[in-house]
């Protein structure tokens, strides 16, 4: 009923904790069988590691808030040496997210993280907001995510989902690009840019002025943006912006996508990730639905199609 | 820790803006540090949105016996403000207990300890002074306001031992900043919690001593995996570079972190 197969990826439900908000699954493995999810995709890998950015790094907002943590962590082969072997432990297909400021080095990370064997799949970071170079230009532009893309393909060992900004006048054209340079799927949507000013202060809140919107107030956003690329592109999309229940992975399905991701309501929740796998039978089965794989993109196709 | 629903079992305005709030469950019988914290979701309230994240808010003290926490905090906010509309009987998500506290070992048998604490940063301090008498350390406190209507705990510190009170504008206890009676106190060990001005103040004046700091930062998960609440190390060979004030502290031996 909720068994998901993707390139690179046999999921045994198709949840799975979005890069960032589960760094490389200690902690929340001290709450609870990380057996249970889909997938894990880890905190973003550089090249080197990074420190990210000064503090605060996190301001709340109506149904959401906002981060630029600026891609803090260890490094591709700390992670892959310190960071890995905890994971392999577990029997859930890990996706790296990979992350960098130029072409090469995003190259060097996608060879080496695509090499673990306990790595199932990329995601291709090119929609970070929140470093000064690299990231969100490369998905802004889509003749630059193609060509990265394809750089990346080209020595990866594994899949590659290419995860798109929100940040672009046309989303379809930006997935069109990186599917023709030979994406395996897509990951949707990265966080909006946004900003919050505090009244005492009169400057913005967070030290690096601007962040990512995260939470369920960009929940439309995604689905807007997964509802019109679904329909333009054969590649499979993980969905994902401002998911809490299992109503809203099934909304994300009825959009386009083929699993999902679920990134502030961690923080909201710890546990939030594993009670809306063991919800989704139950709304299933409420709404008739044998197979999950049968609600992808049924908001926009056509009913006499699937059944004629 | 765990998350559970645990009950209010008392609201109280203590002083101007503080609140004093007791909560029972079982997240009460694990702490195991002085200075420790809960994460807490806080209610909404009909015709509004409740805020997203949850507040990480420090432990003040605890009755295991009980299964009582103690809470101060200061109304600041919509989320301090909503939780400050919380009354008796109601059930409030929290998660906890987060972090390392004060090492209450490091004073030595029958040794003295020092707290200093500037506004909503005394709460902790209080439960580590009840630790540390509890283990027969005799306790010496200098507590900062900023004026006498913002004054909660005297008479509680009082009760534990020696009780310096300042306020920045003299109107109760003595006028001036906690570190002007730090060189008065006979201590073998010092605890600081408040404000970062006043935590790099007090590490100026404290240098011979081990001192130990707790730190606030602005938290996502609380529980280490966000990297919300990352501070660099003063070492600058040290392997990682950087601690989570959530769960590598949010207490600290002075110098460990920078304080900024």
């Amino acid at each position: 009923m909720l068994e998901v197969h993707l390139p690179g990826l046999d999921l045994k439900n198709p949840v799975m904790p979005a890069s960032g908000c589960f760094a490389f699954g200690k902690e929340y493995g001290t709450l609870y069988d990380l057996n249970q999810l889909g997938a894990i995709t880890i905190k973003a890998a550089t090249l080197h590691a990074r420190f990210g950015n000064p503090t605060p790094r996190v301001a709340e907002t109506p149904s959401g808030m906002l981060n630029a943590i600026g891609l803090q962590n260890p490094g591709a082969e700390q992670i892959i040496s310190e960071e890995l072997p905890y994971l392999a432990g577990y029997d859930v297909p890990v996706i790296a997210n990979i992350a960098g400021s130029e072409m090469s080095d995003y190259v060097q990370t996608a060879e080496k993280m695509s090499a673990s064997p306990v790595v199932r799949a990329l995601e291709l970071n090119i929609s970070c907001p929140n470093v000064k170079h690299g990231g969100i230009q490369f998905g802004t532009v889509p003749e630059v995510a193609a060509e990265l893309t394809a750089k990346v393909k080209a020595v990866s060992a594994k899949p590659v989902y290419v995860k798109l900004s929100p940040n672009v006048t046309d989303i379809v054209a930006m997935a069109r690009a990186v599917e023709q340079a030979g994406a395996d799927g897509l990951s949707m949507i990265n966080t909006l840019l946004g900003m919050r000013i505090d009244l005492r202060t009169k400057r913005p809140v967070l030290a690096n002025q601007t962040g990512g919107l995260s939470g369920p107030a960009i929940k439309p956003v995604a689905i807007r943006m997964i509802y019109e690329v679904s329909q333009k592109v054969n590649i499979p999309i993980i969905g994902m912006g401002g998911i809490q229940s299992a109503d809203d992975v099934i909304e994300y399905f009825l959009a386009g996508a083929s699993a999902v991701a679920v990134g502030t309501a961690n923080f909201i929740d710890p546990l939030i990730c594993p009670k809306i796998i063991h919800e989704l039978p139950g709304k299933l089965n409420a709404l008739g639905v044998s197979d999950i794989n049968d609600l992808v993109g049924r908001s926009w196709k056509s009913w006499n199609r699937k059944n004629g | 820790m765990i998350q559970e629903e645990m009950v209010v079992t008392a609201q109280t305005k203590i002083a101007d803006g503080v609140f004093e709030l007791r909560l029972s469950g079982r997240i009460a019988t694990l702490v195991t540090e002085p200075g420790q914290f809960v994460h807490m979701r806080v209610p909404g309230e009909s015709g509004m949105l409740s805020p997203v994240l949850r507040r990480p808010i420090s432990i003040c003290s605890v009755d295991p016996a009980h299964r009582e926490l103690t809470l101060i905090y200061r109304v600041v906010g919509l989320g301090s403000q909503l939780l400050s509309n919380t009354c008796p009987g109601m059930k409030i998500d929290v998660f906890g207990p987060l972090g390392h506290g004060f090492p209450v070992d490091e004073v030595p048998a029958g040794g003295r300890a020092l707290m200093i604490g500037g506004g909503v940063g005394v709460p902790p301090l209080y439960g580590l002074a009840e630790a540390l008498t509890d283990r027969g350390i005799e306790v010496t406190h200098i507590l900062g306001f900023r004026s006498d209507k913002d004054i909660f705990y005297e008479a509680q510190f009082a009760a534990l031992g020696e009780t310096v009170i300042f306020t920045d504008d003299g109107s109760h206890g003595r006028k001036g900043l906690v570190t002007d009676a730090i060189g008065e106190a006979a201590y073998d060990v010092a605890y600081a919690c408040g404000p970062l001005p006043m935590l790099k103040a007090v590490q100026n004046v404290i240098t011979e001593k081990p001192l130990f700091v707790s730190m606030e930062q602005r938290m996502g998960c609380g529980f280490g995996a966000c990297l919300a609440c990352a501070v660099h190390t003063t070492d600058a060979q040290d392997h990682k570079g950087y601690r989570r004030v959530c769960c590598d502290g949010p207490v600290f031996r002075a110098g460990e972190v920078e304080l900024c």
